[in-house]
């Protein structure tokens, strides 16, 4: 299957031409934000408080890298388990967030909220940190360095692999794939 | 009698620590060049390839093969002719996990307190259990538990008159509803009988057989054949995205049980499934 390259920031004429199924090759800065960093932006945004960073257009990546050995850039980067964010995806979404990049399905109100902000769900593989690594070329904590693993970074990367798996319009391989295979 | 020091302790346990996060194991290995020949998605085949590469390139140590470097959970099995000295095994134990976090770059995910959430910033403590045997043995048996699959995991007080039918839907309404959150392919490990403490624990020693080696009891063993064959008819698939490979193995431990309980857990692996046997 031919992959689509893809650039970062997103705007909605890009993410509705992405659809469920199509392997992507991410290129561009991301930024990563797991369970601790989402609560304390929601709970900025909550207090009417100033974010960290302009979330317009970006991609948030679920994960917390393994620390880098001395002299690369990161350590295993691979994605951690995206429910935990559903209750705290929807405020992000309304900053103008377009992209999210973990694994594991989403619960129907953040679908709701992707299909009415345009925005994309990406799977990337879980358990492959080393490979996902390897495409990662900078690594800066934009914010909450106190959270260590959990630390809001922004990610340089070159072709980071990722396959679409709800889209703008919210098809959710997650629904469709499984029954296929299903005996 | 036998004496062990407790820095020999510490050393096999921080070597185990990082061989485990950047070497994977040859069964896993060998049951990924399986599945690649068998699976049907062509989405699950190319995961499978990705879960190869990645291996590889862990296995050079420039990265461990997943960012969760899990929480050691040690099954120490103590000989009673052996005298361990300098020092108590717990806190060699954790002094080996500490040593072997730092040395490997690996993933400090524990939180010294479940409702206050602060990191202990060294992956302490281990959770650790003592078998007490006849012997000069001593053993302890590691896992690098990740909490992707961890999380998934269930338990349930079944009636004793749910049977085996009752134990094998649970177990298939346990790995259905985790879908793709464990990263399947999975290992699943189950506990049946002794109380809901102890399934648990024989659920999660379980997962430290070598992969696929069936259980002793002939019963239990076409259990795991069944269930592995059932599990992957669900179509979950490598990463829930479809496909024929959702398990690698399914292992299931039992143990004595009361006239009026059925107890069982269900407890999960991710495809990492690391695990390692350090024997003194």
């Amino acid at each position: 299957m031919d992959k689509i390259l893809i650039n970062t920031p997103l705007n909605d004429e890009k993410c509705k031409s992405l659809k469920a199924g199509d392997q992507v090759l991410i290129s561009g800065e991301i930024y990563t934000a797991r369970d601790a960093a989402h609560l304390k932006l929601v709970n900025l945004i909550r207090n009417n408080e100033a974010l960290p960073m302009d979330f317009n257009g970006q991609i948030i990546y679920y994960a917390g890298p393994s620390p880098a050995r001395p002299g690369a850039v990161i350590g295993a980067c691979g994605p951690t388990t995206s429910y935990r964010m559903d209750d705290l995806t929807d405020p992000l979404l309304e900053k103008g967030l377009k992209g999210m990049i973990g694994k594991g399905d989403r619960e129907e109100k953040v679908i709701d909220s992707m299909k009415k902000h345009t925005a994309i769900y990406f799977a990337a593989i879980g358990g492959a940190g080393a490979l996902i690594a390897s495409t990662i070329k900078s690594n800066t904590v934009v914010a909450f360095e106190e959270l260590g693993p959990e630390a809001l970074r922004r990610l340089e990367v070159v072709d980071f692999p990722a396959i679409v798996v709800i889209d703008s319009e919210g098809n959710n391989l997650y629904e469709t794939e499984p029954d296929k295979y299903k005996k | 009698m036998k004496r062990i020091s407790v820095n020999a302790i510490i050393q096999a346990v921080k070597e185990a620590c990082i061989t485990m996060n950047y070497e994977i194991d040859p069964l896993i290995s060998e049951a990924f060049e399986n599945a690649k020949k068998v699976e049907k998605s062509p989405v699950g085949i190319s995961i499978i390839e990705d879960l190869i590469k990645n291996a590889e390139i862990a296995q050079k140590y420039t990265a461990p093969i997943c960012q969760d470097t899990g929480m050691i959970v040690a099954f120490v099995t103590l000989g009673q002719n052996v005298l361990v000295e300098d020092g108590a095994i717990s806190d060699a134990i954790n002094e080996g996990v500490r040593q072997g976090y730092a040395e490997g770059y690996l993933r400090k995910s524990v939180v010294s307190d479940p409702v206050l959430r602060k990191n202990s910033g060294d992956n302490t403590p281990a959770v650790i259990y003592f078998d007490v045997v006849e012997g000069d043995v001593f053993e302890i048996e590691l896992a690098s538990k990740g909490f992707g699959s961890e999380n998934m995991s269930k338990s349930k007080m079944l009636k004793p008159s749910d049977g085996m039918s009752g134990i094998m839907n649970f177990v298939i309404e346990t790995v259905k509803m985790a879908g793709p959150n464990p990263c399947p392919p999975i290992v699943v490990g189950i506990g049946i009988g002794g109380t809901i403490d102890k399934a648990a624990q024989i659920a999660k020693k379980s997962l430290l057989r070598p992969l696929g080696q069936k259980n002793e009891l002939p019963h239990i063993a076409q259990m795991e054949e069944e269930l592995l064959e059932e599990i992957n008819h669900l179509g979950i698939g490598p990463q829930g995205l479809g496909g024929i490979t959702t398990a690698l193995a399914v292992h299931a431990e039992t143990y004595p049980t009361h006239i009026a309980g059925l107890p069982v857990v269900v407890n999960i692996n991710c495809h990492a499934s690391r695990h390692k046997k350090v024997v003194l």
